[in-house]
């Protein structure tokens, strides 16, 4: 490899370095670089949400950056939301919601959801079925995960913050 | 039996079940028991191909065709292998002097099938790089090996290939035409097999029919499309001459049997492993090119090769599915009472069809669904074009004939003015005429008997989960006095599940007295782990975590089948029940020596063996595990020899027979043709669920892909059979915001043919929409006598009717 970077990252608290070409992707540097393969790579085109981490407090699409523009970034990935083995509200809401089957989307789902309920005021049906569907999922038809979100958005918000229009969904974009 | 008893009451949780026919086992099956999968996927600890690394190795990727149709000429890897970084360089030249194509049969069909449906089949085999022609965009023609998959596609761009374009057949009928190009020139003609079969009197039936309706209907192409690509690792180990492969496929023990018979290896001597894989949907369900190649690269170069799919190449090259073409005739009397049925269909199975004939007897089959009709004749050509291979995708084949069959049924009914629903009824198959026998053969060669099931209920309890068909039909009419179009759509399905012809397991007891089972399933998400640790832990009756389960590995099954074709919790549990059984006799007999007591007297309880009534009588699996051990010892009784272990196939009698009844109320909207989903409801029913919260997530993501079918995928070529939706931006698959509610019920009918009373189910939700939807949407434009008979169902062509009637 010639004209490779050295890049630092915060990742999940720990400060890490690695080589980058110019050219190499974020999700790349964090999975093959770094060895955090917790985060997935769906379609390296945006559209998925698959490789979604939040960078700097915001949700951002790993494959849609390179690796040398996270230089000295703060980086939260699926792999730090447990603490000391135990996992976090929103993954325990996953299990229990059946909000995964494969697995494979899981890493995105839970960073946007995060960042969706974290991030926005806004918590009715409607806003939580918009703001998911920044990741897509083929395995659950979305409805555990539609449910295990909102079920956090309540624990961190109270009810008041996911009170709307029940009757959200129904809307196709053909 | 105290843990059991805690345990067993029922966690259903907000899974809406049936309400009268539930075998209360009192143990782990029928018990919505958390997912032992979850948590390291949770985690961001799980295990995908793309996620092993191993010391030393090298990647791989393909140069793929630009055109669908063209001749061959020099492949020149020259510069690209003398890249730096680049170890390996190949083109179809090299391959195809070094390995042999895959056998176009990967699913072998039995006798008494071809004895009994008419079939003149020539499959092509597949060339693993081919060095004559290209036959779809997409394919590859050459590979590069290099230190990172960057360098890799860095060096594929030196590889100019010299190729000369050909006449591309873009779809099947232009390969039908009389001097059409051959896409495989050897086998003399483009039609790779034709099918006929014919019940009653058939065609003839139609004579007699006082109404015919002709149509034709048009399911289009589209995939299975999971979230993760596919993908393949290989190690090749020098000193034992063994490789292990990585493969994110459904199929572990085919993957081996291709890769030892193309490198003339004893199959023993290779090792697949399909570690967590990313869904799958029957697009991961045969052996592809890339699967023998890398592990044969593993081999060639000796170091470890990874090769893992982008999505523009997943979406070129792995498998495409539906995309047929049915012509249906019907005859029919005053009553909507369905008295003959004929079809002429042509599935569009692109350059290869790598699982044969098998989409287009799942066809046959089907088309007569849930009703009695006493006279049914259909053909079938599969014909081979300049797409991407088509193979199975959730539903294979049953989504296609399901739409064909319950548009005919919606077009009887506006004929005659009649209800959709009442026209279903009439020719219904009741629950009295179970098990009632169909007069056609399924695919494993049996005569079709549907086994159990109340059809008549499915339908109602649909209906009546919308309201009711009267309020439905006065909720209508009201709308339309506002100038607002709602419409019902119905589909009803059955669906033929747990085929074989076998599946394997292994069940053992560990010296530690933990239960070890190990199947030949190969799970995508389902919660085959879970599941079989339910059946296993009520075998045994221990509580579930005694129960450790392998699956999706060659290494631990020495002959195994897969998951495809809805089949694992039938053919599965019962290659375990049969193992189980086996060691259980075993275990009582050591147990019986130990307790000096008669084996009749033995009952399994609290992790081991005890006398009927007497508590304190008791050995436990620990126990008699080291009392079966081989040496000195042991405590087996004279002619029982050591070890518990077993390895047992179950090869099922014929298919189960699940079925569902779709309905769901949709509002058009007449200036942007929108189609709004109020509510979408399906009754399914799979026999006794195992469990039932994983059972009801298995329904529901199988209804969004058939919405997302119905609606937004589509796998669209122009007519010179160039791919146009080669990214996700241009296949679009649902997202959370276009699920409409759904409401799934699930009715539980045992089946009499196996143990458990389990029928399959991880297909069936993806069958139905597509016809649902545009049975709605023509219900809703009934005022317009409008048709829609073709997928996928546009908001424009919707549009377009209110335009035309303005």
């Amino acid at each position: 490899m010639t004209d490779t970077r050295s890049i630092t990252v915060t990742v999940n608290g720990e400060r890490l370095t690695g080589e980058a070409e110019p050219r190499m992707l974020l999700v790349d540097f964090l999975r093959d670089e770094l060895r955090r393969t917790g985060t997935h790579v769906g379609c390296e085109h945006g559209v998925c949400g698959t490789c979604t981490v939040i960078i700097d407090g915001d949700a951002a699409r790993s494959c849609l950056m390179f690796a040398v523009q996270a230089d000295g970034a703060e980086i939260s990935t699926i792999e730090g939301l447990a603490t000391n083995g135990e996992m976090h509200p929103l993954q325990k809401l996953f299990s229990e919601h059946h909000a995964l089957q494969c697995g494979f989307c899981t890493p995105g789902v839970l960073m946007t959801a995060m960042d969706l309920v974290h991030n926005s005021n806004d918590h009715s049906p409607d806003a939580i079925r918009i703001g998911m569907s920044a990741a897509l999922c083929r395995c659950t038809g979305y409805v555990g995960i539609i449910d295990a979100v909102t079920e956090y958005a309540r624990q961190v918000h109270g009810d008041s913050g996911v009170a709307g229009d029940e009757t959200g969904g129904g809307r196709n974009d053909g | 039996m105290a843990i059991l008893a805690s345990l067993a009451t029922r966690q259903a949780g907000d899974v809406t079940m049936d309400d009268g026919v539930r075998r209360e086992s009192g143990g782990y099956i029928g018990q919505s028991v958390p997912r032992r999968e979850d948590k390291n996927l949770l985690l961001g600890q799980g295990n995908f191909v793309a996620d092993i690394q191993l010391p030393g190795m090298v990647h791989a990727a393909f140069a793929r065709s630009p055109l669908p149709h063209a001749k061959i000429g020099i492949v020149d890897v020259t510069a690209a292998r003398a890249m730096d970084g680049v170890c390996f360089a190949a083109s179809g030249d090299d391959v195809m002097a070094a390995l042999p194509p895959i056998n176009g049969m990967q699913v072998v069909t039995p006798q008494g099938w071809r004895d009994r449906v008419d079939t003149d089949i020539l499959i092509p085999d597949q060339p693993l790089i081919p060095n004559d022609k290209l036959r779809y965009v997409g394919e590859a023609f050459a590979l590069v090996v290099a230190d990172s998959r960057y360098i890799a596609e860095d060096a594929l761009e030196l590889i100019e290939p010299d190729l000369e374009p050909l006449q591309p057949l873009p779809d099947a009928e232009s390969a039908l035409v009389d001097g059409a190009p051959l896409v495989h020139e050897h086998l003399g003609r483009n039609v790779a097999a034709f099918l006929h079969a014919k019940k009653g009197a058939g065609a003839e039936g139609l004579e007699v029919a006082p109404h015919r309706l002709k149509r034709r209907f048009v399911h289009h192409r589209y995939a299975a499309m999971p979230m993760e690509c596919r993908g393949v690792v290989a190690d090749y180990d020098t000193r034992t001459d063994t490789l292990t492969i990585w493969s994110s496929t459904q199929v572990v023990h085919w993957v081996r049997r291709e890769v030892a018979t193309a490198l003339g290896m004893p199959e023993e001597r290779v090792r697949c492993i399909a570690p967590d894989v990313g869904g799958g949907f029957g697009g991961k369900g045969h052996v592809y090119p890339e699967d023998i190649l890398v592990a044969w690269l593993a081999r060639e170069i000796g170091r470890p090769v990874k090769w893992v799919e982008d999505r523009h190449e997943h979406i070129l090259n792995a498998a495409h599915s539906r995309d047929n073409i049915y012509d249906v005739e019907i005859g029919f009397d005053d009553d909507g009472k369905i008295l003959a049925l004929t079809s002429s269909f042509l599935v569009d199975s692109g350059a290869y069809t790598p699982v044969g004939a098998g989409i287009a007897g799942n066809s046959i089959a089907h088309m007569l669904g849930p009703y009695h009709i006493e006279n049914y004749e259909t053909d079938c050509k599969v014909v081979l074009t300049n797409r991407t291979p088509n193979a199975p995708y959730r539903g294979a084949g049953r989504p296609e004939v399901g739409f064909a069959m319950e548009r005919s049924v919606d077009l009887v009914a506006n004929y005659l003015g009649l209800d959709p629903a009442e026209v279903r009824f009439r020719n219904m198959i009741p629950p009295e005429d179970m098990p009632y026998e169909v007069g056609l053969t399924y695919r494993d060669g049996v005569a079709m008997v549907y086994d159990s099931g109340d059809y008549p209920k499915a339908l109602r309890r649909a209906l009546a989960e919308l309201g009711g068909l009267e309020t439905i039909r006065q909720r209508q009419k009201d709308a339309l006095a506002e100038g607002r179009y709602l419409g019902l759509g119905l589909g009803c399905y059955v669906e033929g599940t747990g085929v074989g012809p076998f599946e394997g397991a292994t069940v053992k007891i560990d010296p530690t007295g933990k239960i070890m089972v190990a199947t030949g399933a190969c799970p995508q998400g389902q919660g085959h782990e879970t599941i079989f640790a339910q059946f296993a832990a009520d075998m045994w009756q221990v509580p579930i975590d005694d129960v450790f389960v392998t699956v999706a590995d060659t290494g631990h099954v020495s002959q195994g089948y897969g998951t495809i074709a809805s089949r694992s919790t039938v053919t599965a549990s019962g290659a375990i029940k049969l193992a189980t059984d086996a060691v259980h006799e075993k275990v009582f007999a050591i147990a019986a020596n130990l307790l000096e007591t008669a084996e009749t007297d033995l009952e399994l309880r609290d992790a081991g063996v005890g006398v009927k009534g007497v508590p304190d009588m008791h050995v436990s699996y620990r126990d008699i595990a080291t009392a079966a051990k081989p040496g000195w010892g042991h405590q087996r009784p004279d002619g029982v020899v050591a070890g518990l272990e077993s390895t047992s196939y179950y090869e099922p009698p014929t298919v189960t027979w699940s079925y569902a009844a779709n309905a769901t109320l949709v509002e058009v909207d007449p200036e942007t043709g929108q189609i709004a989903i109020e509510k979408y409801v399906e009754v399914h029913d799979a026999g006794v669920l195992v469990n039932p919260k994983l059972a009801d997530g298995q329904v529901k993501g199988g209804l969004v892909q058939g919405l997302g079918g119905a609606l937004l995928e589509e796998l669209a070529y122009d007519d010179h059979g160039q791919l146009l939706t080669g990214s996700l931006m241009d296949y679009l698959l649902p997202s959370a915001s276009d699920v409409p509610p759904l409401a799934v019920i699930h009715q539980e009918t045992p089946s009499p043919l196996n143990a458990f009373g389990v029928k399959g189910l991880g297909e069936g939700g993806a069958i139905a929409p597509p016809v649902v939807i545009a049975n709605a949407v023509c219900d809703a434009l009934r005022p317009f006598k409008a048709e829609l008979n073709s997928t996928p169902v546009r908001w424009a062509d919707v549009a377009a009717f209110f335009d035309q009637n303005a």
